[in-house]
């Protein structure tokens, strides 16, 4: 695993840079921006829901991604993870007077997301967990707090141009991602990896033709490899990132959607999107209208 | 279960593909397996040698890591056997993921093979390889006409388990960008999060019908070319 490993430090290394870099141009952008911590959170809630327990205990348990950059990342040396979805956590959080510092930060992967909020692993999945019918089955999803899209990211000196250009060719994503479910209805042969950083390794060796998922992340991988990736092609699909909760707590549907509704209208949304996604240089887009909460 | 049943074909593909890898690579394997086995008992001594490191090596190396250095490493160090691409074997394209897959089991296995058929080796009587000698055999002969064969027959047992783990090996390979048993595994589960348990099941039970299959088949040659004691 050594070699992972490396890498690992190298990409956070170049995170850190480009960074740093943000800063030496003068540019504000790159720095968490500071959430304001709710006081005495506890009596703003109803005695019995999840909420107030989670305000007199002082401890929330939130699943995120670590290997997207943009969204969710934290490198092997790093303390905490960065990123739109932690940023979006450490709001929620803040709203039960929990600090950032005080959150427990679990890695999910794709797979894992539903058991973990099943079994009371993590109270929270914020993880680029898109809102689906089925999910919704199993567990609570409040949101979407961001919509974005299928594309693709292939070598600077490809061919592929169009959507069309595709068909035959050899398509990385996540194993079992529906990115990857989508791009084999496009004609592609799908190569399912672990990790998105593995998926782009196959890209940059030429290994794969491109590799495929939500825009959002690979304008994170397009940013730290600006002269050897590009991003192509119009969104294809649509990915409406919701807040994952456990069905057992239906009560938190409301206060995800009020709290997310205050940060869009407060402008806490906007900032945490410039200092994560907006980075790679995407201009911040207007945050999307909530879902209605299932009658709990 | 209705996820499965409804894209049974799928299914069936996805289990086609963990037996493709299977049989390519066990072949292979116990070819080469075979050859290392015959190096390491053989009379040239830097043969010996060089067998014995690569079962050293590939034996005590997780088939992660080899994975991760035919996937990962090789391409970008140049070897990436695009090349596969280009041969049609009866109409049918390789794909160098297939191949790249086959090579990191076969790399691996074949270190098991080799071990179990050397033990195999040592099971027949000296007298055996000595009566060859008196009748003027070669090495090579005595090896492929006299000890090789009664080896095969004794290491029934001991290979199938080889292959039982080639067999559930394959599933490494689900994240090394092959849609086998185990990553439409994965696809089902993302796409029926609501039917979780009932996926698994029937994934599950594909590996054990796969392997009890392999072993209800050895057991049939054990029984056709046991020794008689």
């Amino acid at each position: 695993m050594r070699f992972i490993r490396t890498k690992a430090v190298v990409a956070t290394a170049g995170l850190a840079l480009a960074l740093a870099a943000c800063g030496d141009a003068g540019d504000d952008g790159g720095e968490a921006p500071e959430v304001e911590v709710a006081d005495n959170a506890a009596d703003e809630f109803d005695d019995g829901t999840a909420m107030k327990e989670f305000a007199e205990s002082g401890e929330i348990t939130i699943g995120v991604k670590y290997d997207q950059p943009g969204i969710g990342f934290k490198g092997a040396t790093d303390d905490m993870p960065v990123g739109f979805d932690p940023e979006i956590g450490k709001i929620l959080a803040a709203d039960l007077g929990i600090a950032p510092e005080d959150i427990t930060w679990k890695e999910t992967i794709s797979d894992n997301r539903e058991p973990f909020l099943q079994e009371g692993e993590v109270d929270l999945v914020i993880a680029s967990y898109s809102i689906t019918d089925e999910r919704r089955q199993v567990v609570g999803q409040a949101g979407p707090y961001y919509v974005t899209g299928q594309q693709l990211l292939v070598a600077a000196d490809s061919d592929i141009e169009s959507l069309e250009d595709v068909a035959g060719t050899e398509v990385c994503s996540v194993t079992g991602s529906t990115s990857l479910e989508n791009i084999k209805a496009e004609g592609a042969k799908p190569r399912g990896f672990d990790t998105y950083s593995e998926c782009v390794d196959q890209v940059l060796s030429g290994t794969v033709d491109a590799m495929t998922t939500d825009g959002a992340i690979l304008l994170g991988y397009a940013a730290e490899n600006p002269d050897e990736l590009k991003v192509v092609v119009e969104p294809f699909s649509e990915e409406r990132y919701g807040v994952g909760y456990s069905l057992d707590k239906p009560e938190m549907c409301e206060w995800i959607v009020d709290t997310l509704t205050e940060a869009q209208e407060e402008g806490t949304w906007d900032d945490a999107f410039a200092a994560t996604l907006g980075q790679s240089g995407v201009e911040t887009p207007e945050p999307p209208a909530m879902d209605e909460c299932p009658a709990a | 279960m209705d996820a499965v049943f409804s894209s049974f074909d799928e299914y069936l593909a996805a289990f086609g593909l963990t037996i493709g890898l299977f049989v390519v690579s066990g072949i292979a394997s116990l070819v080469w397996g075979t050859i290392l086995a015959v190096l390491r008992v053989g009379p040239v001594s830097v043969l010996n040698k060089a067998a014995a490191v690569y079962v050293a090596l590939f034996r005590n190396t997780p088939l992660l890591m080899i994975f991760i250095f035919v996937f990962i490493a090789m391409p970008v160090l140049g070897y990436n056997f695009k090349f596969v691409e280009g041969f049609e074997i009866a109409g049918w394209n390789v794909s160098a993921f297939f191949f790249r897959a086959c090579l990191a089991l076969t790399l691996y296995t074949s270190a098991f093979v080799c071990e179990a058929m050397r033990s195999g080796v040592n099971a027949v009587p000296l007298g055996q390889a000595e009566a060859g000698r008196a009748i003027g055999f070669t090495f090579a002969q005595s090896m492929s006409l006299v000890i090789l064969p009664q080896a095969a027959r004794a290491v029934i047992p001991p290979m199938t388990s080889v292959l039982i783990a080639l067999a559930k090996n394959t599933s490494v390979a689900a994240a090394f960008g092959l849609a086998e048993a185990t990553a439409t595994m994965r696809g089902f589960t993302n796409d029926n999060a609501d039917q979780r348990i009932g996926i698994f099941l029937a994934f599950a039970i594909g590996y054990i019908v796969v392997v009890e299959v392999i072993s209800l088949s050895s057991y049939l040659v054990e029984r056709k070319v046991k020794v008689a004691r």
